[in-house]
Order: structure tokens, then C-alpha cells, then sequence
């Protein structure tokens, strides 16, 4: 897929700011002692509430709370080094989905804290959530990317 | 190849490997950002926690449970008294049934898996058959006994657990104690004042254990809360307020009146006791909590819960004087106990230590504040110069924006008064020193449930578990009869401030609340309403 400068300048920056925040978030979670995700999976609101509750339970907690962070850093790598960023970006849809459903901005359900934005369905999760299927389809790791290494068409031509 | 197709090549190679490791240095700054922030904000809760010292969890005292089984006798055997049978493992099938059609099956595996205090429960004494059949279901071994005196008397009874109506707690807790039976007595410790020096004094020259049933000494926090203020996290504690608000008619004392109740099946005048003699009357029986001839309102009721929660943690006593006020204005239904009421406890001695210039601190007040015709929650509230703690099942601590002790490391940015300085949740088990914005929000309360080890746990369990403790291998009590003394007699303050709409005043040399001259306090502590002219009722 070729673009022209100013879409591969946006794709990349996209790319590039998505997986810095997942990266971000990621290490965080995986450097800070005792952190955990327990208090916002029992606090789910939404349809699928009793799911996130059961994830949050004393036997599973750690799997979970070992799971996102793994997930967040790993689904960040791939976004900032521009290789298997499709698998990547449908990773980081499918949290974004459960973050999204944890706690949805509709009309009734409680936030899960204090907010610092105002939203009615739509929120920021809802925004990545499209930007993630945006780079799964505009794939940019080819031009910019680790992917450039593994990529037929830019092998120098020697002789 | 020639040497400008070389150089070509070695150019695109760069420039191929520059848009292949583009991320590199991103993911080096974010690791570095990462690092950095975590270590910061590590180190300012190190810091914080360093300098507050606060111990969280104190190690058990070892109760040994071996032995032979403790023979309990149960004088009392309703709602209340019901419910520390089943801690002590006697539950009734009743329970268990109702538990299962609610399908409440947490309760149902607390109880499964409560520890075995190894007792017995070998006898009931319940003016109500209905209630004696229900303790003699639960446990093969169980006599009835029909009148307290037979049942504390009796050779087969090591222990009595009271839970009766308030005017027959002294009365019981005395003839048990004279008996030399072990006594576990509900709250408030008495109903009136000469009864709870009489039961002072066979507490003191008994050998038997002595305990008054404020559970929440158990309670994890609370004693987290008494090492936050031994090392004065809070400076000097000028005022403390506590609340209860209640919107329910169950929690306005309107209980279920039992269609079996009869003179057949209740001995009317052994309940009546010495209160007033008045005929057969259900409501009386069952909802006893709205007068005052038997019950002791919401400062005997409810403040006694509030009062020893803070007495446990501030050590404070008897107040100098107190002062209530409020009203019958959300159930006027014929009770003559308030359903609105304040109360003000002076103690202008207090303190909890003061870091500021010496002599320019001292004295407190507790100010007790309660509805039952509202149930917004309020916090308790523990106020000192240099911070204050919200107590509830969580603990938190907010440095004060002007604190002298905290100064420092606020004008440093390690302390945000905005957010708590220290926040203690016994049921992750882990002290945090700097909480966010979220951790508050789900912070909650409970009175009935505490935790050990991170795990939730029935406080009268623990409460009982402590007496049995005491009575097997002589380690302390926590609610003991001084305690209990503090507890009721300032109950009797404020009741008595409420009748006779007067501030009241502690003797502390004396011992004694002050009354006017021929003033018998007694007899207006237990007279219906309020005894000041121009404002019966």
C-alpha cells in the first residue's frame, strides 16, 4: 500500500501516539508494585458486569491484572515498532471493547470515578477503539517500521 | 558495482534502516518516563508512610480454643441474641432455610466455615417460647430455663451471653456475675445509673471475665486507628463527630410482631421486670426500643455504638458535660424515646498531643449526631490540627492544609492535602500511602463485618471469640466493665440532658453525675418522654 506524504506523516503519527499511550500504560502497570485491576473490574457496570466481576475474583485476579499489562505493553510494541500491528491493533480493539463495556458512558450507568470530560455513549476508549481499526487497515510499519526490514518491495538491489 | 552505485546503496541502506527502527528511541523514552514516574511516586509514599510510622495490622493474640468445651447459657434469645448464637456455631434451621430461599449463600458459607470456638450452648432463658424452642433447635444440648435465676445458678452453664431488652442487662449481668458465671453483656451496659455502679462493682470482685458486646473493638481499622493516633498523625484532635442516619422502619426499631405472640407464650410480668406494671401489650414486647422503660433510645442504642468507637481509639472517658437536644419527629407513633437527637461531650482536659508551642492546645468535644428519618451517609470524622481521619471499615488521613507537622512536605509537594496521606482498606490487607481519586470512591463501610488477613470475618465472632479467649487462657478483654462503665453512664448523660433539657455535668472526683438538690435522676431516665416543663413528649 502506498501513500501520499501527508497521509503516511498522519498514519504514522497515529500509530505512533496510540502505541506510546498502550506502551505507557503497560509499563506502568507491570512496574508498579502491588497495582491491580480488581477494584475497577468489581465496580463494572453495563450488561456484561457479571463477566468483569468474575475476572476481578480473588482466584483469577491475578491472571487478569498479569494479563492487561502484558497485553497493554505488548499491543504498544507493536504499534511503535511497526511490525505484526495489525494483530496488534485488533488486540488493543478487543480491550478497548471490555474497557469500554467495564464502564459505559450511557445514559444511567454510573462513571467508575471522577471524570474529566463529558460523555454521552461515546467516549475516548470508543475514539481509540476506531483509530486501532484505522491502523489495522492502513498498515504503515512497511514504510516506517520494522516491518520495512521484511518488506519485498524496499530489499536494496544489489548488482 | 562501482563505487557511486556503492555509495547509493550504503546511503539506502541508512536510510532504510532509519525508517525501520523509527520506534526505537520512542520506546526508550517511554521506558525511561515509566521508570521515572514510578520511582517518584514510590518514593513519595515511602517518604509519607516513613514519616506517619502507622502500624496497620497488629499480630493476634494467640487464643488457644482447647480444652474442654465452654458451657453457654443464653439469657435473651432474640434478634440480636440469635445472632451470636450462630457465631458462637449454633445456627437455627430456621436460618439456614430462610438463608437458602433469600439465596444468600455467603452467609451460608461464612457460617459453614466460621471456626469452632469449641462451645456448647446448654441452656436458654426467653420470656417467649417461640424464641427458647429456637435456641433448644439449634443446639440438642440446650435446657430452658424459665427464670434467669435458674439458668445462672445452674451447674451445667460456665457462661452467659446476654441480649435482653436494656432494663434486664444489670439486673442479669450481676446475678450471673455473683454466681461467678462468665458475662457477656449487649450494649448499652445499663439502663440506669445506680445499676451500673452495683454491676461495676460485681464485675470488680468477680473472678469471671467481663465483656460488654461493642464488637467493633474487633474491627481491623479501628485498631489501625489507635496506632494513628499514638503517633500523633493527627496532632491534637480538637473535635469528632459521628452520625447515624437511618430511613427504614427496621432501623427505626418498628420490628415484626410475631403472630404467635401471646400471654400463653410470653411471661409478661418476667419481661416487664422493673418497669412499670402495664397489661399485655405486643407492640411494648416486641418493639421495647421505643420507650424508655425498657430501652434507652438513640443515645443508649445507637451514640453507645459511636461513643465506644472512638473511645477505643482516643482512650478519652467520661465527659465533663454534655448536652442534647432533638425530638420525636419522624415516627410519631406513640414512642417516647427521640428519633432525632445531638449530643455535645465536653472534654476540655482532652488531647492527643499537639505539635505546635506547648500549653496552646487542649481540650475536645464529640459531637453525636442521628436521624432516623434520613439515610445520607455521614462520615465520622476524627479533626486534628495536623490531619483528620474518616474511620469506617477503610481509614483515611488528609493532611490539613495548615498542619505544623506536615508543613514541610507539603510546600515540597510530597503531600497533596487534596488527597489522602494514608489510606488503609483491611480487605486488600495493603497500606497505601498515596491513594488516587478512584480508590476513594470505592472506599466503604461496615460495622458488622471486619477482616483478618484479608479476609472478611463476623466481628461479634471475634468479639466472643476474645471473651472465650479470656475465660480459657486470661488474656485481656477489650470492652471490659471500665469501658462499659464509660459507655453507659455517658449514654445516661446524654439521655438525662435530652429529659430535662439542662447541660449535664460529670464529677469526675466524685464519680458521680451532678443533680440538682431532691433531683432523683434515676426516675427521670425511665420516665416516659421528657420530664422539663411545657415539653412532655
Amino acid at each position: 500500500m502506498s501513500y501520499s506524504k501527508p497521509q503516511l506523516f498522519f498514519l504514522t503519527a497515529l500509530r505512533l501516539l496510540a502505541g506510546w499511550h498502550f506502551l505507557f500504560e503497560g509499563f506502568i502497570k507491570l512496574l508498579t508494585p502491588g497495582w491491580t485491576a480488581q477494584g475497577y473490574l468489581l465496580s463494572a457496570q453495563g450488561p456484561l458486569a457479571p463477566l468483569f466481576q468474575w475476572l476481578g475474583n480473588d482466584a483469577l485476579i491475578g491472571v487478569s491484572d498479569t494479563l492487561t499489562a502484558v497485553a497493554l505493553s505488548a499491543v504498544g510494541l507493536t504499534l511503535i515498532l511497526g511490525i505484526w500491528e495489525k494483530a496488534g491493533a485488533y488486540i488493543g480493539i478487543a480491550m478497548l471493547t471490555f474497557f469500554y463495556l467495564a464502564h459505559p458512558s450511557w445514559p444511567g450507568k454510573p462513571a467508575s470515578g471522577p471524570s474529566e470530560g463529558n460523555y454521552f455513549i461515546v467516549n475516548k476508549n470508543l475514539v481509540e477503539l476506531a483509530a486501532l481499526g484505522v491502523l489495522a487497515w492502513f498498515p504503515t510499519g512497511h514504510l516506517l517500521g520494522l516491518g520495512v526490514f521484511f518488506n519485498p518491495q524496499n530489499q536494496v538491489q544489489h548488482g | 558495482m562501482d563505487k557511486h552505485q556503492a555509495e547509493q546503496g550504503a546511503s539506502k541502506g541508512r536510510r532504510k534502516a532509519l525508517k525501520g527502527l523509527i520506534g526505537l528511541p520512542f520506546i526508550g523514552g517511554i521506558a525511561a518516563g515509566a521508570y521515572a514516574e514510578v520511582r517518584k511516586k514510590q518514593q513519595e509514599k515511602d517518604q509519607i508512610l516513613r514519616e506517619l510510622n502507622i502500624e496497620a495490622e497488629r499480630p493476634e493474640i494467640a487464643s488457644d480454643m482447647s480444652g474442654d468445651p465452654i458451657r453457654i447459657g443464653i439469657v435473651g434469645n432474640g434478634g440480636r441474641g440469635q445472632h451470636l448464637v450462630r457465631v458462637l456455631g449454633f445456627a437455627t434451621s430456621a436460618w439456614v432455610q430462610a438463608m437458602q430461599e433469600q439465596g444468600n449463600t455467603g452467609a451460608l458459607e461464612a457460617y459453614q466455615h466460621q471456626e469452632n470456638l469449641n462451645v456448647k450452648l446448654t441452656g436458654v432463658c426467653d420470656v417467649f417460647e417461640v424464641n427458647a424452642e429456637l435456641a433448644q433447635s439449634a443446639s440438642p444440648d440446650c435446657k430452658r430455663y424459665r427464670h434467669y435465676e435458674e439458668l445462672v445458678n445452674s451447674p451445667d452453664i460456665d457462661a452467659v451471653v446476654i441480649a435482653t431488652p436494656d432494663h434486664w442487662h444489670a439486673p442479669v449481668a450481676i446475678a450471673a456475675l455473683q454466681a461467678g458465671k462468665h458475662v457477656y453483656v449487649e450494649k448499652p451496659m445499663t439502663h440506669k445509673i445506680a445499676e451500673t455502679y452495683a454491676l461495676r462493682e460485681a464485675a470488680r470482685s468477680s473472678k469471671a471475665v467481663f465483656q460488654v458486646g461493642h464488637q467493633h473493638r474487633q474491627t481491623q481499622s479501628f485498631i489501625t486507628a489507635q496506632d494513628i493516633i499514638r503517633k500523633r498523625v493527627l496532632g491534637h484532635v480538637s473535635l469528632v463527630q459521628a452520625n447515624t442516619n437511618r430511613n427504614s422502619d427496621n432501623g427505626a426499631w418498628q420490628y415484626r410482631i410475631h403472630e404467635k405472640a401471646s400471654l400463653q407464650t410470653i411471661d409478661w410480668a418476667l419481661f416487664l421486670g422493673n418497669a412499670p406494671r402495664i397489661p399485655f401489650n405486643r407492640e411494648h414486647f416486641f418493639r421495647w426500643r421505643k420507650w424508655w422503660a425498657y430501652g434507652s433510645g438513640l443515645s443508649g442504642d445507637l451514640m453507645t455504638h459511636d461513643f465506644d468507637r472512638v473511645n477505643c481509639i482516643l482512650d478519652m472517658g467520661m465527659p465533663r458535660f454534655v448536652t442534647a437536644s432533638g425530638g420525636i419527629y419522624t415516627h410519631r407513633d406513640g414512642r417516647d424515646v427521640p428519633d432525632v437527637f445531638q449530643a455535645v461531650m465536653e472534654y476540655p482536659e482532652f488531647t492527643t498531643g499537639s505539635s505546635r508551642e506547648a500549653g496552646l492546645e487542649k481540650g475536645m468535644t464529640f459531637v453525636y449526631s442521628a436521624t432516623l428519618g434520613n439515610q445520607h451517609w455521614r462520615e465520622t470524622l476524627l479533626m486534628g490540627h495536623d490531619g483528620t481521619l474518616e474511620l469506617g471499615n477503610q481509614l483515611r488521613v488528609h493532611a490539613d492544609p495548615n498542619s505544623t507537622r506536615y508543613q514541610h512536605l507539603i510546600e515540597n509537594g510530597v503531600i497533596d492535602p487534596s488527597v489522602p496521606i494514608y489510606a488503609y482498606d483491611p480487605a486488600s490487607g495493603n497500606a497505601d500511602g498515596v491513594t488516587s481519586a478512584t480508590s476513594k470512591y470505592f472506599a466503604q463501610k461496615g460495622l458488622l463485618w471486619t477482616y483478618r488477613g484479608g479476609k472478611r470475618v463476623d466481628s461479634a465472632m471475634l468479639h466472643l471469640r476474645e471473651w472465650l479467649g479470656a475465660i480459657r487462657n486470661g488474656t485481656p478483654v477489650s470492652c471490659g466493665i471500665e469501658e462499659g462503665f464509660e459507655e453507659a453512664m455517658s449514654a445516661h448523660m446524654a439521655g438525662l440532658s435530652w429529659k430535662l433539657g439542662r447541660r449535664m455535668e460529670w464529677d469526675a472526683g466524685a464519680e458521680q453525675i451532678i443533680a440538682l438538690p431532691g433531683e432523683d435522676l434515676d426516675a427521670m431516665l425511665v420516665a416516659p418522654g421528657r420530664v422539663i416543663a411545657g415539653m412532655m413528649g
